[in-house]
């Protein structure tokens, strides 16, 4: 790495000039195992992954759906930490490049410091954090660190989201807005709601920043409809994390299927770019 | 939203932007409705007619003279389902239903909120989905099948380690997921806000009360006043009245558990600054910032949290937090059964025993003390039986 890690304005004009849409797969770190979790991701990079989506386990994720939450209690079990967590960015960096964020809980960046999270975070190479819990109303002591050291601040927005809102928040963000696809927690979901893709619509009409969808998106339809109505990128969760958890006990299989869904999802993005 | 919802730097709205829509109308509707003249007329009428208010302010005799201080009991424990509990669900439960809300949600440990909840619930024709821990649930089978003769459906959480702070994150994902039609009465004064600001408002009722009642009693403050604190909502409701009297201490027992070294509820006593829930307080965590698991011989007092308003009122001196252990509550429990034939809640019986010591310091001999009997003991029955080895 000569010029540090690729930047996410880097990354979405990649993606764009291919004709693409960025493909983002999630993992949490340390689920079933540190080791493992580290073959997981090396799996969706070699797949083709646009960025990467690290969660760091937390005991009571409420933002998550039962999927997620069990990811981060077998990550916890395994001995997950916050030291270790950022362990674990350093590997992904000896091997990769692409985009690294960040979904945490607020109270773990609290424990340690909020300007502590934020310097070793960029020491250990993420380019950008996004707290569940943590909405632009308590936000400015995160905003803070971030500008100091060189992390995008990324937010969420919702259907729930006013325009009013979105406006606040697309000036505060930076990196991408993160669309969240459905009413509820993260989780797998066989249905696109329509009222997704008139988000879309709407959040493209407050921001400049690319826009990413994620919770619920699970198919290689999804992606497909997602891009069309002007999505940037998608964000993959669910359906990975229970590929870990059905095949937690034969390694080889897991990665196998890790990688045959993450080449699909990102063959998905191919000549859908906006 | 109109206010930040902060006690200090205690407080906040830490949660998930898809619940902010729900918590700015939630914080709208409950500054609109406050000073209703209509609304509080029909909430007076139903704190008085269906939930049995006022409660007295009960001057013990044998008590007081046992423990040398004059000692009061704000006699909670009479009301309708047997706590204060059912002053905040009336007040929310009314909320929901001017706001137009067709549904109630609520999390409950023990099953005491989550009855008060039921029974408003049944009152004015909510379904009520009740989340609880599956653990809970086992230990709880009584309080579930009263919940569901109210027609509550009571939903067993699996997640983490099954119990309250499980059944509030469930809760939460609920009301996520049904913001639209749904209002999450959560049971104390934790939380995002507006819920500590909304949940004192309605248990406040307990504090005018007593000030007045002492005061047509005594013609003077009291110089202590005792209450339990869980997530704290019976302890706000007794102190509001008294915040602004310097000279009257106000003390709360915290659930110690096994005590500060083994498994404890004891937030402010023995935990740490940190953010669950939707606020930022004290918690039991870890160095990185992981919940611990809670523990009170009381399930009321099992919670790794407390509300903001605590955090702020301790850390200012303003009021006094101690760890009540396991075996000193059960004796606070022998104690007012037998010296005055009322049986308290293993939550109240905390208080009992910190007013206990607070009468055995020579210092505070002969002072005047209200202790807030915030529930009765029936549902404590097994436990207790059991801790004396009666086997009932």
């Amino acid at each position: 790495m000569n010029n540090g890690p690729e930047t996410y304005p880097e990354m979405f004009k990649r993606v764009k000039e291919k004709s693409e849409g960025a493909f983002i797969p999630f993992v949490v770190a340390g689920d079933p195992d540190l080791e493992t979790s580290l073959l997981v991701v090396k799996e969706m990079v070699n797949a083709g992954a646009d960025a990467l989506e690290i969660g760091f386990p937390f005991s009571d994720p409420v933002a998550d759906g039962p999927t997620i939450q069990a990811a981060d209690v077998r990550a916890l079990k395994s001995g997950m930490t916050t030291s270790k967590g950022f362990e674990f960015i350093r590997h992904i960096r000896e091997f990769t490049d692409i985009p690294i964020g960040l979904l945490v809980y607020y109270n773990l960046i609290y424990q340690r410091g909020i300007g502590q999270f934020y310097k070793e975070a960029q020491k250990n190479g993420v380019n950008g954090i996004l707290i569940a819990d943590l909405p632009p109303e308590e936000a400015s002591s995160a905003i803070e660190f971030s500008k100091k050291f060189g992390i995008s601040q990324i937010f969420m927005v919702a259907q729930t989201t006013s325009n009013s809102r979105l406006s606040h928040i697309s000036q505060m963000a930076e990196g991408f807005i993160y669309v969240v696809a459905v009413k509820g927690v993260t989780g797998a979901r066989s249905d696109l709601e329509r009222d997704t893709l008139d988000l879309i619509h709407r959040v493209r009409k407050h921001t400049d920043l690319p826009i990413c969808v994620g919770f619920g998106i699970s198919k290689t339809d999804h992606i497909k409809k997602v891009l069309k109505a002007g999505s940037n990128g998608a964000i993959v969760a669910s359906v990975l994390v229970e590929l870990i958890e059905k095949y937690q006990e034969d390694r080889r299989v897991m990665l196998m299927e890790i990688r045959r869904l993450c080449l699909a999802l990102k063959k998905a993005t191919r000549g859908c770019g906006p | 939203m109109i206010s930040d919802g902060k006690f200090g730097k205690y407080g906040g709205i830490f949660v998930p932007e898809l619940l902010i829509p729900a918590i700015e109308e939630l914080e709208s509707a409950f500054y609109q409705y406050k000073d209703d003249k209509n609304f509080n007329k029909e909430l007076d009428y139903y704190l008085r007619e269906f939930a049995g208010r006022p409660t007295s302010l009960y001057h013990t005799q044998r008590l007081s003279e046992k423990l040398g201080c004059k000692i009061y009991l704000k006699r909670e424990d009479l009301l309708h389902t047997g706590a204060h509990k059912i002053n905040n669900t009336l007040g929310q439960g009314l909320l929901a239903k001017f706001m137009g809300k067709e549904r109630l949600i609520a999390e409950t440990g023990a099953g005491q909120h989550g009855i008060a909840t039921a029974v408003i619930g049944a009152l004015f024709g909510f379904p009520t989905d009740v989340y609880m821990g599956s653990e809970d649930i086992k230990r709880q089978r009584l309080n579930v099948f009263r919940m569901e003769l109210s027609g509550a459906r009571v939903i067993s959480v699996e997640s983490g380690s099954k119990t309250l702070k499980d059944s509030i994150n469930e809760a939460l994902r609920d009301w996520i997921t049904n913001v639209d039609n749904t209002h999450y009465l959560i049971g104390s004064s934790m939380g995002p806000h507006p819920y500590p600001t909304m949940v004192k408002h309605f248990q406040s009722v307990i504090g005018r009360e007593s000030r007045k009642q002492i005061l047509e009693k005594d013609d003077k403050l009291p110089d202590a006043v005792i209450a339990c604190v869980g997530g704290g909502s019976n302890a706000i409701g007794i102190f509001s009245a008294f915040q602004d009297d310097r000279e009257v201490e106000l003390i709360g027992a915290e659930g110690g558990g096994e005590g500060p070294s083994g498994r404890n509820g004891a937030t402010l006593s023995f935990g740490t600054e940190g953010v669950l829930h939707g606020s930022l307080s004290f918690v039991l965590q870890d160095d990185d910032g992981q919940i611990s698991e809670a523990h009170s011989v009381s399930a009321g007092l099992d919670y790794p949290g407390v509300g903001p308003e605590h955090s702020l009122m301790m850390v200012e001196g303003r009021a006094k937090y101690e760890p009540v252990m396991d075996n000193e509550a059960l004796r606070g429990f022998k104690l007012l059964s037998k010296y005055e034939g009322i049986i308290p809640a293993l939550e109240s019986s905390h208080a009992v025993a910190c007013a206990e010591k607070y009468a055995k310091k020579p210092e505070n001999k002969g002072k005047t003390i209200i202790i807030n009997l915030s529930g009765r003991g029936d549902k404590d029955m097994h436990i207790v039986s059991q801790k004396m080895g009666a086997g009932v």
